[in-house]
């Protein structure tokens, strides 16, 4: 493939690219998708410079970023360490880790895109694609497994798919940290529990209008009831 | 509540604001800080924490102030890192403390930051504690505004600056030496150890690293006296522990406990016991990544760091989860290993590949495509996971996994071949129909 043949994209070509064997991949590089950057499957061109740092001057941030990026930089004996918090301040206004955004926090923080993205890359609450503003992760790992969690997942997933909840990431995930509210799920990081797969018309209704849903049931309500105060989790045989 | 002791960690936690310095300073707190910074000098801050005898809250168990002890003196740059990063499946006793009882742990960071003279402190909070990092933010800068923190605290001379952390969501930086490499700004992986972050830690520092609970410990040490402190608990494991119990209970919550206490207290007594008309069929003493003790062999031991161990367990985080009879195991292995396989930073191979393939044998077996063989190989594999990487996540899974198999390889046998059973079943019916209404094949 490295035979230049490529370099005039018009031309048919006798080998299938790689592309055209990952499902997905060939319309989402065909709808322009910001996620895969032009020149993916071509050869490395050895003879370029190597990665540069984009100079503040030429990249546009936001003040407000750049403000919170380098305060952050200032906490800590390296710069370096606020690699974190800065790309979470970028994602917070973009809404994911686009290239520009990535550009913008290598801009401030003076590192490569390649050092960021290998940073994003790595953790779980850094979008390197594009996702819903807002989330609904229903934890399912072990103590929530043990009393049906699946049940509520699948019970909010069905209620968004037939209220046609947009906008929303809603998923599976691992140990959220309290377990005394199982089964449970982080709306947009309020924890809400125990739930039963019977809410989840309630709580969709709410997202969609815009109402805190369940009040009462969130960890930081005033008037949350903790755990074991009233009834005992619901409990289904699952066999 | 049948153990009747006196509350340390959790004593006054319903308090309405006590997570506001004003009710805290009203509570006496602050006080064990003020003992620290004016009345002792840092080696006597050192020797009672070591005279009380506090073991890691995190899951090692390794005494705190041995630690501490091992962090250089003289004068250079040393740091203080709380580990806040709780991500274990089934543990949340940390969430508590740090959004009901912030200042606690920060007065708690300050003295064990005495008594090494760390100048710098981080407290690493994971990710999607979004609520209680905010809490602890605040209470931080509530401590500046007291002058607790910042320079010459409490006109003694001593500086110390805590920035609070929020990490990203990766189960791997609650592991020591991943949490430094995160901290410093880079991926999550493991470092090779040693050397040990008391030499060599954060920036290359002496670095002091403890658990939440840990460090709530500190105040309490200071404010009772170590003489005190240790008369509560077992003979090798001193002071309370915060126990979180999770999954098949009727109360599920945190609570606080003496150690050396019988399992049967904490799950039964405390946490109510299974539903009504279920057994303990097994329970994680501590946390998902602790071996499983069946009900029979576990719930008449005492509560604490040796007999845990003793009984091929261990204590770990202090997060019981129980399993009733009603569960297969199967699906709960699954589960458990699909979180270690998502987790795994993919630096050791063992780990890598150990957990990659230990969730696709067990997908096997809970489908039912699993051959006599694979039980034989999945032990294996659990074994030759053991021990072989830098860290301990691979060792998470294999240990839970691998007493599950070993404990009860009648039940995975028996549900790979009920799951065998059911596919052959639906292929005859399929292929004709009339064959299964009376079945010739099944198992004998």
């Amino acid at each position: 493939m490295a035979d230049g043949s490529r370099s005039n994209g018009s031309t048919r070509r006798d080998l299938p690219l790689v592309a055209d064997r990952m499902v997905g991949l060939d319309r989402q590089i065909a709808s322009g998708h910001p996620a895969v950057a032009a020149g993916w499957d071509m050869p490395v061109d050895l003879d370029k410079d190597p990665a540069v740092i984009p100079q503040l001057a030429d990249v546009e941030v936001p003040e407000d970023v750049k403000r919170e990026i380098e305060w952050r930089m200032s906490l800590y004996p390296d710069p370096r360490s606020a690699v974190l918090p800065a790309l979470k301040a970028a994602q917070r206004v973009h809404g994911w880790l686009s290239t520009d955004a990535m550009r913008q926090v290598a801009a401030v923080m003076k590192v490569t895109p390649a050092y960021l993205s290998s940073i994003a890359s790595f953790y779980d609450m850094l979008h390197e694609d594009p996702v819903g503003r807002h989330y609904v992760y229903v934890c399912t790992s072990v103590s929530c497994h043990l009393v049906n969690a699946k049940a509520v997942y699948d019970a909010i997933a069905a209620a968004a798919k037939k209220a046609r909840l947009e906008g929303w990431d809603i998923r599976e995930f691992e140990c959220l940290g309290a377990c005394d509210m199982q089964p449970m799920a982080s709306i947009d990081g309020r924890y809400v529990g125990p739930l039963d797969p019977s809410d989840a018309p309630e709580i969709v209704a709410a997202i969609k209008e815009g109402r805190t849903p369940l009040p009462g049931r969130g960890l930081e309500d005033e008037d949350y009831m903790p755990a074991g105060a009233g009834d005992p989790p619901p409990h289904e045989e699952t066999q | 509540m049948t153990a009747a002791t006196e509350l340390r960690l959790l004593k006054d936690i319903d308090e309405p604001g006590l997570d506001t310095i004003e009710v805290y300073e009203r509570r006496g707190g602050y006080s064990a800080l003020r003992t620290a910074l004016t009345e002792l000098d840092p080696d006597e801050v050192l020797e009672q924490i070591q005279a009380g005898d506090v073991r890691g809250r995190g899951g090692a168990g390794f005494a705190m102030g041995k630690k501490a002890s091992f962090i250089p003196k003289g004068d250079m740059d040393k740091y203080l890192v709380c580990n806040a990063d709780e991500s274990e499946p089934g543990a949340f006793k940390d969430r508590v403390l740090m959004q009901k009882n912030p200042h606690l742990l920060i007065e708690g960071c300050i003295i064990a930051a005495r008594a090494i003279e760390a100048n710098h402190g981080f407290i690493y909070i994971r990710g999607e504690y979004e609520l209680q990092a905010d809490v602890v933010e605040r209470a931080v800068r509530a401590a500046y505004e007291r002058g607790y923190l910042g320079a010459d605290i409490l006109d003694s001379g001593f500086d110390f600056e805590l920035v609070v952390h929020r990490g990203a969501g990766a189960y791997i930086c609650g592991e020591e030496m991943a949490l430094l490499d995160s901290l410093d700004g880079k991926r999550g992986n493991p470092r090779l150890k040693p050397p040990f972050p008391a030499n060599a830690g954060l920036y290359q520092g002496p670095t002091l690293l403890n658990n939440v609970e840990t460090l709530c410990n500190v105040p309490i040490i200071i404010e009772l006296g170590p003489e005190e402190y240790v008369k509560v608990g077992s003979e090798q494991s001193k002071g309370t522990k915060v126990v979180s119990v999770s999954g098949n209970v009727q109360r599920p919550g945190n609570y606080e406990v003496p150690l050396g206490v019988t399992c049967r207290e904490i799950i039964y007594g405390l946490a109510g016991g299974p539903p009504e008309g279920r057994e303990v069929k097994c329970f994680f003493p501590g946390g998902s990544s602790a071996p499983v003790l069946t009900g029979d062999e576990g719930l008449d031991l005492t509560y604490d760091f040796e007999t845990m161990a003793q009984a091929g367990s261990m204590l770990g985080s202090g997060s019981v989860i129980v399993v009733d009879d009603s569960q297969p195991l199967v699906p709960l292995a699954l589960r458990l290993a699909d979180f270690y396989r998502h987790e795994s930073c993919g630096k050791c191979v063992p780990c890598r590949e150990g957990t990659n393939w230990t969730v696709k044998m067990l997908e096997r077996v809970d489908s039912g495509e699993a051959t006599p063989m694979d039980f034989e190989l999945l032990a294996q594999v659990q074994s030759n996971i053991l021990g072989n990487c830098l860290c301990v996540l691979g060792d998470s899974m294999a240990m839970p996994i691998g007493s599950m198999l070993e404990k009860f390889r009648a039940e995975f046998e028996q549900h790979a071949e009920e799951a065998r059973a059911r596919n052959e079943a639906a292929v005859v019916e399929q292929a004709a129909p009339e064959l299964a209404a009376a079945p010739l094949i099944g198992p004998a």
